[in-house]
């Protein structure tokens, strides 16, 4: 009750937040428009007209320079692969006009070849930033003259080319420091993603595009999405009678093999850091192996191991266990599946435990020892002290680490694929047995070519992901203290 | 007398009792030591294996005896010699490729991640908890949602494995590994939190810039963590498989990366069961200077990896 009380004002405090500086933003706008300088005025317009107004030319040329070459990148619509950039982006972000079969162009209102929808969706998108480019400039050039104009009122010069240069390795430091990430993160991670969303309100299907000889496909509202309930997207039934399975099991996975590396890391970590055991750095060393050595080298290995003419199962027929080989990892149709999703539990304990228990050692030395004093001075023994100091501690550590873990098994896509490739099969579908959200999502996408429904699981499997993550981590002390550990 | 008696008998039972603890912990160890290496030595033995069948042909598949009867280096010398996929000395190509994009990738990473931590962790400004709670949530969608976008961009300005440049499908492998690294500076960020404010501030009160600050007192003091960084982005492109399966392209088998590569011998599009001990050969080659780097670099990696624990 309390912590509900508390919590709504600080939510309703960042709503407010997240618009105040909007409203701000655009009362500053008019303001600065009416009490500006005839170049503050004109810097609306003519980028760095303002700093010519007051003689920092090259500032100026600067401006004027991006801002030309932005009007003429909208104007002139450079073409790549025979998709424009541009005014024509923008309108071709409609998909509208192009009928199937034929490579339509919107804007000439002729049959163009090589046409592509996906390209005018990604050249659309990459027009819409550079838009907010644009107006980003134009704020920064408003905002350059305005501090010229304040400089002069006060009688002070206004700065020069060389003073501002300094500035970007001094007080205005974040900038230049952030620059190259925002800009790699903006065309390589935002880009992509919003495009990908983008994806899944759409007909596209690569497979069904090459029989038909097209790269033109339109937008198709949430049909995509609705397909999950009724069966009729581009994937047919299987996205309707493979998601629930899928689903579950990726989280019956995520629960089982984040707790079961968690625990057993904790435990081999005690073990290892034992009061009077020799050995402890051989013995790390041993483990800290399964996590330098690449993981499509450990678990091809494990697959070989386990595989039908490997030792294990020679062995296993050697000493009569059984007759014939027992298909572990579901690699063939019709092995078990209850076996082959017990397995991949268990290899990944073997690829996981090793980087909990490095964790989990260094916290392991921090917990005060007067704690344990304390309680062998009342007669606890060691289980209980392990249940009542040990793992709360760490656990209270660790919280954090145990969120994204679970994303991060949520998301494991090198162990199924490397270890089962998703099998057992499930004749007539792509997902098998063992598949995860995001191995299904590689099959349906790479080799199914339907990447409306990629995107749809994809952003099933973000929904799920954020969720978890949000609630559990702004909750966390980490997170709400963030401020306190500087 | 008889107080102490019993306190003494009640030590010797408790160090009894402590000796057996710790021989069980010692079995514990042992035993897990050895299934935790089972599969690396054997791996590391079918490299080494040499059996031929009777009629003179060399026995390359998996084999059901855990041990192999004959030893030699054949697995190796044909190795380095072999062609596969159509690309004559393929396996030392792909070394050569992936040593050239990790390097690159380390360099532009390392960069990237430690400007960004000091900027989250030191300086103070506007957009500060934003940009860290938009780089929260891109890092929750699946990896995979933008590597095929990536792809296409990619495709799209010819950084792909088109056929008149295939090597280009390299600069955008880099590129792809690279790009988003600055968004991964949580462990950085922890790490520069720790360094006092004091430090900073007193700097600057000596009239020190932000970018002198950075460069003659958090640098010199971030050694471990640059450490940790530049060991994470140098492995990152010998561990990754997927990535660069799907941005240097399938035919693309000359600038394939060796993890591409040896996976391709087993389950590629002309799989061949016949080269596994070559495969074995080539993954103890991939894995001895990753875990020799490791080892040498084995404090700076706990550090690292304990500091992203608690920090998250």
């Amino acid at each position: 009750m309390d912590s509900t009380l508390t919590r709504v004002p600080k939510n309703k405090k960042s709503i407010s937040d997240l618009f105040a500086p909007i409203g701000k933003w655009f009362s500053n706008f008019g303001k600065r428009f009416a009490d500006g300088s005839i170049g503050t005025k004109l810097s609306h317009f003519i980028f760095g007209a303002g700093n010519f107004y007051h003689k920092q030319y090259i500032k100026g040329a600067l401006f004027l320079i991006l801002q030309v070459a932005i009007i003429c990148f909208m104007v002139f619509c450079p073409t790549i692969n025979g998709t424009p950039y541009g005014y024509k982006a923008l309108a071709n972000l409609s998909l509208k006009n192009v009928s199937e079969g034929g490579d339509f162009d919107p804007i000439t209102g002729e049959f163009s070849a090589g046409s592509d929808c996906k390209l005018m969706i990604l050249f659309g998108f990459v027009t819409i930033a550079v838009i907010i480019i644009y107006f980003m400039l134009m704020k920064m050039s408003i905002t350059s003259s305005v501090k010229a104009d304040m400089d002069e009122k006060i009688g002070k010069k206004p700065s020069t080319f060389r003073e501002d240069v300094m500035e970007l390795f001094d007080s205005r430091f974040h900038i230049t420091m952030l620059t190259p990430t925002c800009i790699a993160a903006l065309i390589f991670t935002i880009l992509p993603t919003i495009f990908m969303i983008a994806l899944a309100f759409t007909t596209y299907n690569s497979q069904d595009m090459n029989d038909k000889g097209t790269n033109l496909f339109h937008w198709n509202g949430i049909d995509n999405f609705i397909a999950v309930f009724t069966g009729e997207g581009s994937l047919g039934m299987e996205i309707k009678n493979r998601f629930l399975p899928v689903l579950g099991w990726t989280f019956i996975w995520a629960i089982f093999a984040t707790l079961s590396c968690y625990f057993g890391g904790i435990i081999l970590a005690l073990l290892i850091n034992k009061k009077g055991l020799k050995g402890k750095k051989i013995f790390r060393t041993v483990f800290i192996m399964t996590i330098a050595i690449p993981q499509f080298i450990s678990l091809l290995a494990v697959r070989n191991l386990l595989g039908e003419y490997g030792p294990v199962n020679g062995l296993l027929q050697d000493i009569g266990a059984t007759s014939g080989p027992i298909g572990f990892l579901g690699l063939h149709p019709g092995d078990s599946e209850a076996l082959a999703k017990v397995m991949v539990i268990i290899v990944n304990m073997w690829v996981g435990i090793p980087y909990t228990m490095l964790m989990t050692s260094g916290i392991l030395m921090n917990i005060p020892a007067d704690l344990y004093e304390a309680a062998r001075v009342d007669g606890a023994s060691t289980v209980k002290m392990f249940f009542k100091i040990t793992l709360p501690y760490v656990i209270f550590v660790t919280t954090p680490y145990l969120i994204s873990s679970f994303v991060g098994n949520i998301n494991s896509f090198n162990t199924i694929f490397l270890l089962t490739g998703g099998g057992p099969v499930y004749t007539g579908y792509q997902a098998g047995g063992t598949d995860l959200l995001v191995t299904w999502l590689y099959k349906v996408t790479i080799d199914q070519g339907s990447y409306n429904t990629g995107a749809v699981i994809g952003i099933f499997t973000f929904i799920i992901t954020a969720t978890i993550t949000l609630i559990t981590y702004r909750r966390s002390k980490a997170y709400n203290e963030e401020d306190t550990f500087q | 007398m008889s107080n102490t008696n019993k306190t003494s008998k009640k030590v010797r039972s408790q160090s009894r009792a402590y000796k057996t603890s710790l021989g069980i912990t010692y079995i514990l160890l042992i035993v897990m030591g050895i299934i935790w290496l089972v599969p690396l030595l054997w791996i590391f033995l079918s490299a080494f294996r040499c059996e031929y069948q009777p009629d003179g042909t060399f026995i390359g598949t998996v084999t059901s005896n855990f041990f192999p009867k004959a030893y030699g280096f054949k697995n190796f010398a044909d190795l380095f010699t072999a062609t596969y996929y159509g690309v004559p000395n393929a396996f030392p190509r792909w070394m050569l490729n992936t040593l050239i994009v990790a390097v690159i990738d380390c360099i532009i990473s390392t960069f990237l991640v430690l400007s960004v931590a000091y900027c989250m962790s030191k300086l103070k400004f506007k957009m500060r908890k934003p940009f860290m709670n938009i780089s929260m949530i891109i890092g929750l969608f699946p990896g995979f949602m933008s590597m095929i976008a990536i792809y296409f961009l990619l495709k799209s300005i010819g950084l792909t494995g088109n056929p008149d440049h295939p090597g280009y499908s390299m600069v955008g492998l880099v590129f792809a590994y690279s790009a988003g690294a600055g968004l991964g500076f949580q462990v950085a960020k922890g790490f520069f939190d720790v360094i006092p404010n004091a430090l900073v501030e007193s700097a600057k009160l000596d009239g020190c810039s932000n970018f002198k600050i950075f460069m003659k007192i958090i640098l010199p003091l971030a050694k471990p963590i640059i450490i940790y960084q530049a060991l994470m982005s140098f492995t990152g492109p010998w561990m990754d498989f997927i990535f660069a399966k799907v941005i240097i392209g399938a035919d693309n088998s000359a600038f394939w990366t060796v993890s591409v590569g040896l996976y391709s011998l087993l389950f590629g599009t002309h799989p061949d069961t016949n080269l596994f001990t070559q495969f074995a050969a080539g993954c103890v080659i991939v894995a001895i200077p990753i875990v020799t780097l490791f080892m040498f670099l084995q404090k700076y990696y706990v550090e690292g990896v304990t500091a992203g624990a608690v920090k998250g």
